[in-house]
């Protein structure tokens, strides 16, 4: 295999991993607070929609700005829900998937009917950083993405030390393990979710945004494609904590740039299941974690 | 679209949403989240089709019931797999039922492509299944098939056994408190939750092969448009009573079905459906809360006055 043909795999690695990445970790925020959104589709969904709507009309810096708003606006749905009616949170985040799916799904066809296949939003382009893209093989996977991927780069550290270090980060862990204990300190542990989901939501959100102003050009119904369930998946695999998930994300890069490789190079297997290959690899994965002792303690509780 | 046109092509609509209603309500009684029942219904389509076109030859009657069996078996498997990773590795089937509805729909996919596609190689579907393979009609002339009937006698057939078996008492139990269940009642809480695990993907695995046998009589990537999530829906307005079901399934089934004519007659986006199951998902949820609220303000008014006495 030549360099050319790595270089490509580890560069789509990256890029694909990235808006995984973003949702993960806006998703890992989320359970530490004791709560898993299974509505994360539907988030990232709306994101994307989003994107569209306002990159159309104030360039690429407004489309994410309005991609994390729409990601924030279903997820104070979820919120509404889950914190104040301490509703089922796996029944509500499936309904919310739906309505993300569903509400953008018939905006789209509403407003842009059916031509909208041929509308294009505007791009971020690839910002090579200079020297450190010129490192052979790692460098241009690394150092030549678009700005999104940077921001993972500053991300990933401050949010681990800001869970582990800081006392927001204590107040969000201790409602994720004892809610009645984190009460009894004076925390108030529905406020504490309410501003997990939220960032959660704005995550997924910039996950939506990140398909469509750096990879697709454009939305199409459906195009989250299960990536809220897959950063599910890869929250459990990353343990909780933002390497872990960041190290997943790029496993799961990996595992779909395998796809367009194994494509590429007119490898005998089916590529239906080249497709299924990152699905198959979570419940491998999982299988491998045994994730429940790890897990924060009141997950899924209401 | 006439009244009686809309009226029957909601029957058809509703049956496979039975079954599946089922498949789901019998998961939630358990508390086992069952959220694969989209990926069962595949696989139980995609061996219906299987055993169809490979068995053509059979006589009609023993043919239906192998390809109902098949749908029946793979169903159960694929269930059987997310039972297996929760009982052995622990890992949480919400995840793990959504990641074999993706592999489920990839499998179709390669299916449909590969070894059941049809022989010129020209469209990714199977050829249609004979006269013999599939499920008689009803009524002559309607697409109303014979899987309705089934449908409605396992609705009645798991209705009975919930409420009046032992096994249906230990579901029960289970889904009331596990810890409780095998304490007070020294029911092996595993062994009842890999059970209807089997048995929640076999009725979805029906689904899938009575709809393939008795309306699409093909293989090809759409022939569910959702069936395994609307389930979700189905079962919760149902409130996991599986007589409520039917009642559910033609509700949801006349609700697509007139979303699917909105769309065709006047323009309105058929995604709409969609929206309106979400909501009265959340409706339901929210509803829920409001008795629980009233329940609880009972119960302390309850205690004050036994205080006050």
């Amino acid at each position: 295999m030549t360099d050319g043909v790595v270089a490509a795999f580890l560069q789509a690695s990256v890029r694909t991993a990235t808006p995984l990445a973003l949702a993960a970790l806006g998703e890992l925020v989320v359970e530490r607070s004791g709560v898993i959104n299974i509505g994360l589709e539907g988030v990232i969904i709306a994101g994307a929609f989003g994107a569209l709507g306002f990159a159309g009309v104030g360039g690429v810096g407004a489309g994410f700005v309005g991609a994390a708003g729409a990601g924030i606006a279903i997820a104070v749905v979820f919120a509404l829900f889950v914190v104040n009616l301490r509703s089922d949170q796996i029944i509500a985040g499936t309904a919310i998937s739906m309505l993300g799916l569903g509400v953008t799904g018939t905006l789209y066809s509403m407003l842009y009917g059916s031509a909208g296949a041929a509308l294009r939003s505007p791009m971020t382009a690839a910002w090579p950083v200079p020297v450190l893209s010129d490192i052979p093989l790692a460098g241009p996977a690394l150092f030549n993405q678009p700005p999104v991927t940077y921001a993972l780069y500053a991300l990933v550290p401050l949010l681990a030390r800001w869970l582990h270090r800081s006392g927001a980060g204590l107040a969000l862990r201790a409602v994720g393990e004892r809610p009645e204990a984190a009460e009894g300190a004076g925390i108030s542990s529905d406020r504490v979710r309410w501003w997990a989901i939220v960032f959660g939501g704005a995550m997924g959100g910039l996950s939506g945004g990140t398909l469509v102003l750096a990879q697709v050009g454009t939305f199409a119904e459906g195009m989250s494609a299960g990536r809220g369930f897959i950063a599910i998946a890869i929250v459990v695999l990353g343990r909780w904590t933002p390497l872990g998930v960041a190290s997943a994300s790029l496993l799961f890069g990996a595992a779909s740039a395998l796809t367009h490789l194994s494509q590429a190079r007119g490898w005998s297997l089916p590529y239906e299941l080249a497709l299924a290959f990152p699905y198959l690899l979570t419940l491998v994965a999982l299988a491998g974690v045994r994730g429940r002792s790890v897990a924060p303690a009141a997950l899924g509780q209401r | 679209m006439s009244f009686s046109a809309f009226l029957f092509a909601t029957f058809v609509r509703a049956t496979p949403l039975v079954l599946v209603g089922l498949a789901v309500a019998l998961a939630f009684r358990a508390k086992v989240l069952n959220i694969g029942a989209e990926g069962q219904l595949l696989v139980g389509a995609s061996a219906a089709v299987a055993v169809g076109l490979a068995c053509a030859a059979w006589p009609a009657v023993f043919l239906v019931i192998a390809e109902l069996a098949a749908g029946v078996l793979a169903g159960a498997l694929w269930a059987g797999i997310a039972a297996m990773l929760r009982e052995r590795f622990g890992v949480l089937e919400v995840i793990s039922t959504l990641m074999l509805n993706f592999v489920a729909q990839y499998l179709v996919s390669y299916l449909v492509r590969g070894p059941l596609q049809e022989p010129s190689r020209v469209y990714p579907q199977s050829v249609s299944l004979a006269e013999a393979a599939r499920l008689p009609a009803l009524l002559p002339g309607r697409q109303v098939h014979v899987g309705l009937l089934l449908a409605i006698g396992l609705s009645l057939a798991l209705a009975w056994g919930l409420r009046s078996t032992a096994v249906g008492f230990r579901v029960r139990a289970v889904g009331a408190g596990a810890a409780a269940a095998a304490s007070a009642g020294r029911v092996r809480v595993g062994r009842v939750v890999f059970g209807v695990f089997l048995l929640s993907g076999a009725l979805a695995g029906l689904g899938g092969a009575i709809e393939a046998t008795g309306n699409t009589f093909a293989l090809y990537e759409g022939i569910s448009p959702g069936f395994g999530y609307t389930a979700i829906a189905v079962a919760l307005l149902a409130r996991l009573d599986p007589l409520a079901v039917i009642a559910s399934s033609l509700f949801f089934g006349a609700l697509e079905v007139g979303a699917a004519a909105l769309k065709r007659d006047a323009g309105v986006p058929s995604e709409l459906a969609g929206v309106i199951e979400a909501l009265i998902v959340l409706g339901l949820l929210a509803a829920q809360r409001s008795r629980e609220v009233a329940l609880t303000r009972r119960v302390a008014v309850d205690a004050n006055v036994v205080g006050t006495a």
